[in-house]
């Protein structure tokens, strides 16, 4: 099945194409539904097989590329259209194409009347089909492909409500935004892929690793290539400085802020960091402020997450914060820990964009958690599925959240320093709370909605499947990564799986921390305590002192408007960046650069020709002897001069 | 055998041009300005048969008949043409004929 791969590939392309030309024509929901989410379905299954396939390659032998043709080639540059099926991109590919199938189907149910079905459902399918360039490409190119055409799908999505109105502004603006923002992060990225040519010749993944692992010395190149990789990143996955977007992505339909904004595309920084990871292992610094940024949006964005009122903005928050949980892995050289966290998170953060669907499906799409409460006992398996997922995030004991996070704090305590472990440890106790905050004014305490206007109810089948599908992963998800502390001899599986791809960086760093099992089950006991602490805070206060957190907001006013406002941030940008290209652009670029010069320089032209054409259009007479004569004179001319030379 | 020298051929056609070239440019009837055109072609086919006979090269000769061909066709065409614009404009004065200028 390896050499089939990129069947996976090929068939959401096949998806987007029927239900993009046709889909108008062929009308019928189930049949759209049918051709969108099937052919998700069977790229996970071909991926499955094919990750089977690999488990029974011996180690060495895991690494596969499959070649379709050459894309261009120009001078040294040798692109092809090539796929790497390795442990890596496997791993990815089924996040992408399992969790994509279920939130696929969970659509049919959510986006059920929609005028747009069938164009929701084909961008989906084109969002797949990039997003598994991203993943499987072997080299730059083929990834910045996906990773602009994901962009471009993640744009569509944003703005499927095109003509709605969203906050302050309207969904189109909202779309925008994101995609003006990742084009600045593109840029640094495809910086990063010029200097990356420039030093190695090569785009090629497997090259340019081979090459970088043995090239020392270079510390700058690295730093720079690095860096320029880590801009990108930085936009696609929400970081601090480029993170704006995300919040105002959740204009978009709630499958897609689940699919795109939560599980797949916002984690395609961190798999780009992981894949490279052998340069930023060569770029030390470069590495310590991927982990000092991924660190500061974790706890940066879990605060902001602690005031907000509606249910998706604390979701998209929380999204932000675990992004930067895997960014802090990754800057710590825990390379397998911060992909585990993308599969874990996957599930458990998919599963409550779902869930939130859910609800805001059954409420006629009010999205303010001030005006939910007690829809417990509405919608049972929205909330029981719910549960799970906020317990998985918050670390609760056993479940998928728990190991990720869990390896993420000691890897950032065993390699990195003790700051980065309380930070950290802040913010999964941040995350806990402000996740039970979310889930005890949904679903618990009184109904603060009108019984005339909601009807809440259970969604249908089609969405509370995936719901149920998700909410088992996001238990047992986990457990294929079992530290070594709990499992013994056989250590972390999933480790282990991903160990040869990442050897080479892990080697470079050299991190031989001698850490006993007792500090880490110390450490762990400490977070694991406190979270569970702030989960039964959160819930108690939200649910039966619920004076508490207005004392608390109004003692802390000042605090609380600066969050809600989210550390003005937009308004920060905005009189920082755009008011100036705004201002600078109308004052200068246009009145006088574009008005007075370009104008100018066009027009003086043609004043000059005009002029001088002026005068000599009177040669122009119409009389057709007077040519005649005008010639032969040349001729005369030109006959006596070569006469004269002779 | 006593033979003509080549410059008379060559002077004759020289004059044989220069009227043309001076019908053409001062004339004002279409129709002997087309003819002016066809004695400048003639003086060049004298040119060409002359050239041919002192050098005995009947390259000239043939070329010549290239020249007569064309000049056929463009008196079928010209004549045509001043047909056309007579019909249109009641004359063949060519001064009255310049509707192509500013």
């Amino acid at each position: 099945m390896i050499e089939l791969i990129y069947l996976t590939i090929l068939l959401p392309l096949l998806g987007f194409v029927i239900n993009g030309f046709f889909g108008k024509k062929i009308g019928n929901e189930k049949v759209i539904g049918l051709i969108g989410s099937s052919t998700v379905g069977i790229s996970f299954v071909i991926s499955l097989l094919a990750l089977i396939e690999t488990i029974n390659l011996p180690v060495e032998q895991r690494t596969n590329v499959v070649e379709l043709f050459t894309w261009m080639s120009v001078g040294s540059l040798n692109i092809s259209f090539s796929y790497l099926v390795d442990q890596l991109s496997l791993v990815m590919a089924l996040i992408v194409t399992g969790v994509g199938f279920l939130i696929h189907v969970y659509s049919i149910g959510y986006m059920h009347g929609d005028k747009g079905f069938y164009r929701f459902f084909a961008y989906m399918n084109l969002f797949i089909f990039a997003m598994m360039n991203l993943v499987l490409g072997d080299n730059f190119v083929v990834l910045f492909l996906g990773w602009e055409g994901v962009g471009l799908c993640s744009y569509l999505l944003i703005g499927y409500y095109y003509d709605q109105k969203f906050e302050k502004g309207t969904v189109a603006q909202a779309a925008k935004k994101a995609f003006i923002v990742n084009r600045i992060g593109d840029f640094g990225f495809l910086l990063g892929m010029f200097l990356i040519f420039e030093t190695f010749n090569s785009l090629n993944f497997l090259e340019v690793f081979s090459q970088a692992k043995h090239l020392t010395g270079a510390e700058t190149t690295f730093g720079f290539i690095a860096l320029f990789l880590f801009i990108g990143a930085t936009g696609k996955s929400a970081q601090i400085p480029l993170f704006v977007w995300l919040p105002d992505a959740m204009a978009g339909p709630t499958p897609v802020s689940a699919l795109i904004h939560a599980a797949t595309m916002v984690t395609a920084g961190v798999y780009m960091v992981a894949r490279a990871s052998i340069i930023f292992a060569s770029a030390p610094v470069i590495l310590a402020v991927v982990a000092v940024i991924g660190l500061f949006t974790a706890v940066f964005a879990a605060t902001i997450g602690l005031v907000q009122t509606d249910i998706k903005k604390v979701l998209a928050y929380s999204t932000v914060s675990q992004l930067g949980y895997m960014f802090l892995a990754a800057g710590v050289g825990a390379f397998s820990a911060a992909i585990f966290h993308v599969m874990t998170h996957a599930f458990f953060k998919a599963l409550l964009f779902l869930g939130a669907g859910s609800v805001i499906h059954s409420m006629h799409h009010q999205q303010d958690i001030m005006h939910y409460g007690g829809l417990k006992k509405y919608m049972p398996v929205t909330f029981l599925t719910f549960i799970i997922a906020a317990f998985a995030i918050s670390g609760f004991p056993g479940l998928s959240g728990f190991f990720s996070k869990d390896e993420i704090l000691w890897f950032s305590y065993a390699n990195g320093n003790f700051v980065y472990w309380l930070l950290g440890a802040l913010t999964a106790v941040l995350t806990a709370f402000y996740m039970f905050r979310l889930v005890s004014l949904t679903f618990f305490g009184e109904e603060r909605f009108s019984h005339e206007k909601y009807h809440p109810h259970e969604s249908p089948k089609v969405m509370t499947v995936p719901l149920i599908i998700l909410a088992v992963l996001s238990v047992i998800g986990g457990w294929i990564g079992i530290p070594e502390v709990f499992s013994g001899e056989h250590g972390n599986v999933f480790h282990n799986w991903l160990a040869p791809i990442f050897l080479d960086a892990e080697l470079k760093l050299a991190y031989y921390g001698a850490h006993s099992h007792t500090e880490e089950l110390i450490l762990m006991a400490i977070s694991v305590s406190a979270a569970l602490l702030s989960m039964y805070g959160a819930f108690k206060i939200y649910t039966q002192r619920r004076e508490i957190a207005e004392k608390f907001a109004l003692k802390f006013k000042k605090a609380y408007k600066v969050l809600l406002n989210k550390y003005y941030v937009d308004e920060l940008y905005e009189a920082a960046v755009i008011q100036p290209i705004q201002k600078s652009s109308e004052k200068f670029l246009w009145k006088i650069a574009d008005n007075k010069l370009i104008d100018g320089v066009v027009n003086g032209t043609a004043v000059v020709i005009t002029s001088f054409s002026s005068v000599i259009k009177k040669m122009q007479t119409g009389v057709a002897q007077f040519y005649a004569l005008i010639m032969m004179a040349g001729i005369a001319a030109i006959l006596f001069w070569i006469i004269l030379s002779l | 055998m006593n033979t003509i020298p080549i410059e008379y051929y060559l002077l004759i056609s020289a004059f044989m041009f220069s009227v043309g070239v001076t019908g053409v440019l001062i004339r004002r009837n279409a129709i002997v300005v087309f003819m002016c055109i066809e004695l400048m072609l003639n003086s060049a086919n004298l040119a060409l048969v002359t050239f041919s006979s002192f050098l005995g090269d009947p390259a000239g000769q043939v070329f010549v008949f290239f020249v007569m061909t064309v000049a056929a066709a463009e008196a079928a065409v010209g004549l045509a043409i001043i047909i056309a614009i007579f019909r249109n404009k009641l004359t063949v004065n060519i001064d009255e004929i310049n509707i192509f200028k500013w």
